[in-house]
This record gives C-alpha cells, sequence and structure tokens, in this order.
C-alpha cells in the first residue's frame, strides 16, 4: 500500500517535472524572440521610420510606404472578408442549422481555414492576377480576404451558437420575427466573441506574407493606387532581411519589431473581449 | 376518457371569479409528434378567460410540449408538428395561415429560467412594445413603468432602468421577463415552470403577481410544484404519458379526483 502510494508520487513527480520543463522550452523560445526582435528593432525606431519612405541600399529611410501598404490591404480584406464571413456564420448558426447544407458549408470551410496560404496567394493569382495582366494592391486584398472569410465565418457560428436558446425562444415569445432576432438580440448576446473574430483575422493577415508575394508583389516608391504593385511590411522584411546591406536589415528587424506587437496586442484584446473580468 | 367524463359546466364557478365563463382557447384533438414519435395524445381542453390554469403531471408526460404548442413555439425547430385544433377567439392557431409573430405578441410566454435581453432594463421593455406600437417618448415611459408596476419590480429599479437587465437577481430577472411580457399586451400569459428556478421569496412574489395578473389576462402555468398549482390556479389539468387525464376545477381535484392516477399523483405515490 504504501509502497503503491511512493511509486504513484515518484511517477507524479517525473511527470510533473516533465510538463514543467516542456513549458519552459516553449515559453523560452517565445521571450528569446520578442528579445531578439526588441534587440535588434528598438534601435531602428525613430520617427524617420513612419515618416519616411524605404531606401536604396545605402542611404537612409524608413518604412511609410509598406506601412500605408499594409494598413491599406488590412482594411480592405477586412472589409471584404468580414461581411461574408458574418453572413455565412449567421447562416450557420441560425438558419442552416440543422440542414445538409449547412454541414458541406462547414466542412468545406474548416479545408479553408487551415488552407496554406500561399496556396490561397496562388489561386488569386491564377483568378485575379493573371487576367488582369498586373499585380495590384487588389489583388493581394482578395488574397488576404479569402484568409479572413474562415476566420470570422467560424468564430461568428460559434459565438451565435453560445447564445442560449432559451434567448431565442425568449425574442420570438414577444412576436420578434427571425431576422430582427438576430440582429438585435444575438448579435448583441454574440457580440463580444464576433469583434474578436475580427482581430484575430487582423492579426492573423497582418503577418502573413506568401499570399502577397505574387498578388500586391511589392513597391519601392510611395503609392496609394490599389489597382498597381503596393508595398506591405511582411513582403518588405522578406526582401530586407535576405538582403546583404546592414541599413536594410536594420529596417526589417524594425518591422517585424511592429508587426508583432500589433499582433500581439491584438491577441490581447481579443483575450479580454472574450474573458471580461466581469459579464457585461 | 375522463376530459369527457368532466364537463367543466357540473362544477360550481369559482369564488375569486366574477362574470361567465368564456372559452379563450380550446384545444381539440390535438396530437403532437417530435419526429416520430407521438408526445401528445388526443388532447381536448379548455381555457378559460381570465382564470389560471396549471398543467401538471410527472417529468416528460407533456405539459411544457402542450405549453408550447399555445405560441407555436415548437415552430422553431425542425421535425416538430402538431395535429389538430387550438381554437384562439375562434381561429385556429395551427393553421398555416396564422402569422406566427402576431400570434407571439397576442400570447406572451415567460420561461423557467430568467431570460432577459442583453440590454437595458428599460431597452428589455421598451423593445417588444416598439415592434407593434409607435409611441410617443413620454408614452412609451408611461408604458414601461406600468409594466414594472405589474410586475411588482418598479420600486426595485426605478433608479437603475439604464442598467443592464442581466445585473438583476435571479427573481428580479424573471419578474423583468414577466414585466417584458405584459408591456407587450397580450391577451393570454403562458408560464413556463416560472418559479423552478427561484428562492421561495421570490416565488411567492411571483405567485402574487399570477393572482393579480388573471384579472386582465387568461393564464396558462406548467409547474411541478403540486402545492403551487393547488395556491396559483383556478383549473387544473393533469396529464400521463402524453394524455390529459383529467382536467376540472382544482379545488375538486385536489380534494375529490376522479381518476385514480390523478390521486396517485397529487397525493405523492408517483412522479
Amino acid at each position: 500500500m504504501d509502497s503503491r502510494y511512493a511509486a504513484r508520487r515518484r511517477r507524479n513527480t517525473i511527470a510533473m517535472g516533465l510538463s514543467i520543463a516542456a513549458t519552459f522550452v516553449g515559453l523560452s523560445v517565445l521571450v528569446l524572440v520578442l528579445m531578439a526582435l526588441l534587440w535588434h528593432g528598438v534601435g531602428g525606431l525613430s520617427l524617420a521610420v513612419f515618416t519616411e519612405m524605404t531606401p536604396p541600399p545605402g542611404s537612409a529611410g524608413g518604412l511609410l510606404n509598406p506601412l500605408f501598404g499594409s494598413l491599406a490591404l488590412t482594411v480592405l480584406a477586412i472589409a471584404i472578408g468580414t461581411p461574408l464571413g458574418v453572413l455565412a456564420g449567421t447562416y450557420l448558426a441560425e438558419y442552416g442549422r440543422y440542414g445538409r447544407l449547412a454541414a458541406v458549408v462547414r466542412f468545406i470551410n474548416d479545408i479553408l481555414l487551415s488552407a496554406p496560404s500561399i496556396v490561397i496567394g496562388l489561386f488569386i493569382y491564377e483568378v485575379v492576377v493573371a487576367p488582369m495582366g498586373h499585380f495590384s494592391g487588389f489583388a493581394g486584398a482578395l488574397a488576404l480576404a479569402v484568409i479572413v472569410i474562415p476566420v470570422v465565418l467560424r468564430t461568428t457560428e460559434d459565438m451565435l451558437r453560445m447564445v442560449p436558446d432559451a434567448l431565442r425562444e425568449a425574442a420570438a415569445s414577444i412576436g420578434l420575427p427571425r431576422a430582427l432576432m438576430i440582429r438585435r438580440i444575438a448579435y448583441r448576446a454574440a457580440r463580444a466573441g464576433m469583434v474578436t473574430g475580427v482581430l484575430l483575422a487582423i492579426a492573423r493577415i497582418t503577418g502573413e506574407t506568401a499570399p502577397l508575394l505574387f498578388t500586391a508583389l511589392n513597391n519601392q516608391f510611395w503609392s496609394t493606387n490599389l489597382n498597381a504593385p503596393i508595398a506591405s511590411l511582411p513582403v518588405v522584411i522578406f526582401q530586407f532581411a535576405l538582403s546583404p546591406y546592414a541599413d536594410w536589415q536594420r529596417l526589417a528587424w524594425t518591422g517585424a519589431l511592429l508587426i508583432t506587437v500589433t499582433v500581439l496586442a491584438l491577441s490581447i484584446i481579443a483575450r479580454s473581449l472574450v474573458n471580461p473580468g466581469k459579464s457585461q | 376518457m375522463n376530459v369527457a367524463a368532466v364537463p367543466v359546466s357540473v362544477t360550481a364557478p369559482q369564488p375569486a371569479a366574477t362574470g361567465v365563463l368564456t372559452e379563450k382557447v380550446a384545444i381539440r384533438k390535438l396530437d403532437f409528434f417530435y419526429g416520430d414519435s407521438r408526445a401528445l395524445k388526443n388532447i381536448s381542453v379548455p381555457l378559460y378567460e381570465n382564470r389560471v390554469t396549471a398543467f401538471i403531471g410527472p417529468s416528460g408526460c407533456g405539459k411544457s410540449t402542450l405549453l408550447r404548442i399555445l405560441n407555436r413555439m415548437y415552430d422553431l425547430y425542425p421535425n416538430q408538428r402538431a395535429t389538430g385544433e387550438v381554437v384562439f377567439d375562434g381561429a385556429d392557431i395551427l393553421s398555416p395561415a396564422q402569422d406566427i409573430n402576431l400570434l407571439r405578441a397576442r400570447i406572451g410566454m415567460v420561461f423557467q429560467k430568467p431570460t432577459p435581453f442583453p440590454m437595458t432594463i428599460y431597452e428589455n421593455i421598451a423593445f417588444g412594445v416598439r415592434l407593434y406600437e409607435s409611441l410617443s417618448k413620454a408614452e412609451l415611459d408611461q408604458r414601461v413603468e406600468h409594466a414594472l408596476r405589474r410586475a411588482a419590480l418598479w420600486d426595485e429599479v426605478k433608479d437603475k432602468l439604464g442598467a443592464s437587465g442581466l445585473s438583476l437577481s435571479g427573481g428580479q430577472q424573471q419578474r423583468l421577463c414577466i414585466a417584458r411580457t405584459v408591456a407587450v399586451e397580450p391577451e393570454v400569459i403562458l408560464l413556463d415552470e416560472p418559479c423552478s428556478a427561484l428562492d421561495p421569496i421570490s416565488t411567492a412574489k411571483i405567485e402574487e403577481l399570477i393572482d393579480e395578473l388573471k384579472n386582465d389576462y387568461t393564464i396558462v402555468i406548467v409547474t411541478h410544484n403540486m402545492q403551487q398549482a393547488a395556491r396559483v390556479s383556478d383549473y387544473t389539468a393533469f396529464m400521463y404519458l402524453g394524455e390529459l387525464i383529467e382536467f376540472g376545477e382544482t379545488s375538486r381535484m385536489f380534494t375529490t379526483p376522479n381518476d385514480r392516477r390523478t390521486q396517485d399523483y397529487i397525493t405523492g405515490r408517483f412522479g
């Protein structure tokens, strides 16, 4: 009896030790990445980063054009992807919940959710870039939108499904038509979660490089024309980091720091929305 | 079938009741199906205007199912259907021509668990009113106050109408739901075990309220609690395994039931 208990305690100690070690390894990688980013990136932070264009090798400059490009692409991608994702998620959760079509859509969406983003880039290249004959910001935004849709769709459906049926019945019981019930009651009850889905989608596309490589391409000059190639932060980081020039590399570190801080901030906001200290 | 054997006309008028009995809703030969399973079998029962009718019976007997037919709540779900007749003010509510939203505005419902909407106390009530009436701000304020007073909640919330409905206690939330139902000015109020999630003090408040409300509304209550049925209802329908076993005046049902099964249930032998 005593020896069996002692053995069990020993096994517990070993398992616990391994778990803690695994956690430590995982976390230390994250800490190392963040520290490396801060170490190399903070030094390059200056007002010029936000006010000047990407420089030719050997001269000073900033990241204004890729910052603007990333912002424009993200805004456009969210503007295209969010309504589609929300509407489809609403259909799955509220109208088609029990139907066969919903099951099929859900399955396809799950595939899309885990599709490699480079494949999405290739797809947009085939259907947009090739027929148009040139790279463009629109194509980049479309590629990002294709990534946004499944994320928003999934969170919208999940959050609406968490709204209790009792609330739907209560809304119906005062004579509320279903469409109004969804808009005024279900959306309101699921709002925090749905906003979180959009924030997570923004976080996801902010760092995407692959789908932009052959859609938005890049642009070393200031351009606000979305019908032409446009710079974006991830692609500029990719290009600058691979270059042999020290000042380009420094800008790449700074850009990486900016992206990471943005994604981190979005994730923290998203978390705090889902688990607020007090409900409502 | 004892339903036929116990016509309501043979029972004496209720002491509390005034005037004549009017059939507000007549349920006739009603069957209900969840998919292929028949949950209600040939139910016929009248619901009298300005009276409280209680549906009692052991779990799974179909009393909530019956209640949810009266405002066609089952329409929200697939594979559920009712056959027979439910005549409400002369029209069959089971008919496909029936406008469900208008029906539900006339037959309100309060649920087992309090279900305030995720909005302010004021909006919880004003919301339903605005659906069917366009009132001025002053009229709306008045309607909200009136509804909250009817639900005996006004004094507790009058200083925090802008607070979230979810910030109230369970008993207050349930009274808010009653106020919300009353505010739409329905003719019938369905109560689906309205006190089962509440403490005894809140329960007593709601029971008082039911007694109050029957002056203006026809009330149907489903309850697990036989003492509650005895306290609040004028008529009682006892159901068992999807059948209506006995219907009659509450005072008689609880003293001299006609059916052996009713007797066994109310004396606590099963259920």
